[in-house]
């Protein structure tokens, strides 16, 4: 069971799953927010919406096409 | 009813068109299959830009950034004055820095010379090396097709969602059979106007944008490379050059590729990545941005890279007003004043004759 850091609280989460799944297996279904301050959240779930952007590792990725890795430290809402 | 004006098309040329003709007191109709701001105006960059290739280009930019700085624009059009910082690779460019600097003084415009210390001052992710570069503060961006909604808001004019599928002497007929007389009709379909009048020599251009994850304090100014100058015109050769343009939520649009005979608006894979090479070449740092979207528009091209702006010689009541190329966003508002001078016959503070659809082309 990898051990992923969320917003700087440490999270055990299944191997083999995406940062999504990760956080959506918590209850987690905001990303990110929107330039008007609106909360945005996955969409398609394969990689061309882009909606699911949020930091991993000081880089901002999709998290719908991140597989989760030990030690990964995630930003939630990172701007 | 019989209107004074149908303007066909509702960018943000037939949107200006529409205002300024609805202030002059005119009974105006608008007319667009798509809607308001479809078209080119949803594709391009934004940049309010004053040009001087050659005295009519300029004077049209000019004038319209002169009517842009009157426009009381909301917020949501994202106006903003951020200069465009023309940046010189070597020597050579910057000589034409300098000589594209005393053209803009001789004109009583702003334009500041740049050496490469104060060219890592204004904008430190540019790459190092660069020779300097010429600023000129008050070009500014917007978001075209706000704008174009905004200015029919403020006209109060009717807009329909219907297409024209032809032009009749006085008046248009739509795909449904709907025929509707007006004194005038203004032509303002951009790339589209040679399928409702063929004889125009207007060819498609095609052009990708990509723009990023929002990425604020990257760059605060239009930054255009000098050698866009040499690709953008004459040649009929793909090109690409490097032209980003910080946005007001942070994010960087990035351009721009110039293509004639594309076969389609797919995105050219090829054609983006060289466009985003040279982008990461003059900027290493965006290297590590996420492109969150990427698209193509066709822009308008003419043989001489001015519009087609006035009456047709030979279709009664027909004023055109197309064929912008890559500035129709800036010449809109000059347009519009050249369009309503020549429907109602008051003066113009520009000269129309260099845009007139009759004049003489000199194929570039
Ligand atoms: C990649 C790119 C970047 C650009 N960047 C800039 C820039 O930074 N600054 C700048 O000044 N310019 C820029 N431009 C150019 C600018 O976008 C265009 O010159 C301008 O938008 C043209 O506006 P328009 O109203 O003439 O045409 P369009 O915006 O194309 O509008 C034409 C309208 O007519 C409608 N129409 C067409 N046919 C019919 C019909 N038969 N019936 C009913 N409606 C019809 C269409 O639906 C459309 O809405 C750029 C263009 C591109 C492609
Ligand atoms: S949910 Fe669409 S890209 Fe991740």
């Amino acid at each position: 069971m990898p051990e992923i850091q969320v917003n700087g609280q440490p999270l055990n989460v299944k191997a083999g799953i995406s940062v999504l799944a990760a956080l959506q297996n918590q209850g987690i279904w905001t990303t990110r927010t929107s330039v008007s301050g609106e909360p945005r959240g996955a969409l398609c779930g394969m990689g061309v919406c882009f909606e699911c952007r949020l930091q991993v590792d000081g880089k901002i990725q999709k998290a719908c096409q991140l597989m989760v890795q030990q030690g990964m430290k995630v930003v939630l809402d990172a701007r | 009813m019989n209107w004074d004006v149908v303007v066909v098309g509702a960018g943000i040329v037939g949107a200006a068109c529409a205002h300024r003709l609805a202030h002059a007191g005119m009974n105006v109709l608008v007319l667009d299959e798509k809607g308001i701001g479809e078209g080119a105006t949803a594709a391009g960059m934004g940049h309010i830009v004053v040009m001087d290739d050659n005295e009519p280009e300029f004077s049209l930019t000019h004038h319209s950034q002169m009517l842009w700085d009157t426009l009381d624009l909301p917020g949501d059009a994202e106006r903003v004055h951020a200069g465009t910082l023309w940046v010189a690779s070597d020597e050579e460019e910057m000589e034409g820095a300098t000589r594209k600097q005393s053209g803009y003084l001789q004109r009583d415009l702003k334009a500041e010379l740049v050496s490469a210390k104060a060219l890592q001052q204004l904008e430190p992710h540019l790459r190092g090396g660069l020779e300097g570069g010429l600023l000129i503060p008050n070009d500014s961006v917007v978001y075209p097709p706000r704008v174009a909604a905004f200015l029919l808001e403020q006209s109060g004019v009717e807009v329909r969602k219907v297409a024209v599928s032809e032009i009749l002497d006085q008046g248009v007929c739509l795909t449904s059979g709907e025929k509707i007389p007006a004194q005038h009709v203004v032509l303002a379909t951009g790339v589209k106007s040679v399928q409702l009048i063929p004889e125009l020599p207007i060819r498609p251009r095609k052009g990708h944008l990509a723009i990023t994850d929002r990425m604020p304090g990257l760059l605060k100014h239009q930054l255009v490379e000098l050698s866009y100058l040499k690709s953008a015109h004459g040649s009929d050769l793909d090109s690409v050059a490097f032209n980003v343009q910080p946005r007001s939520t942070g994010q960087v649009l990035i351009g721009s590729s110039r293509q004639f005979e594309a076969p389609d608006g797919k995105v050219d894979f090829q054609i983006l990545g060289r466009m985003l090479k040279r982008a990461t070449a003059f900027m290493p740092a965006l290297h590590d941005v996420l492109v969150t979207r990427v698209w193509t528009g066709f822009r308008a091209a003419t043989p001489d890279s001015l519009p087609l702006i006035g009456p047709h010689p030979a279709r009664k009541g027909l004023v055109l007003a197309t064929g912008h190329e890559g500035l129709g966003i800036t010449t809109s508002l000059g347009t519009a004043e050249l369009v309503c001078s020549h429907i109602t016959g008051n003066p113009c503070a520009l000269d129309p004759r260099p845009y007139l659809p009759t004049r003489e082309v000199a194929h570039a």
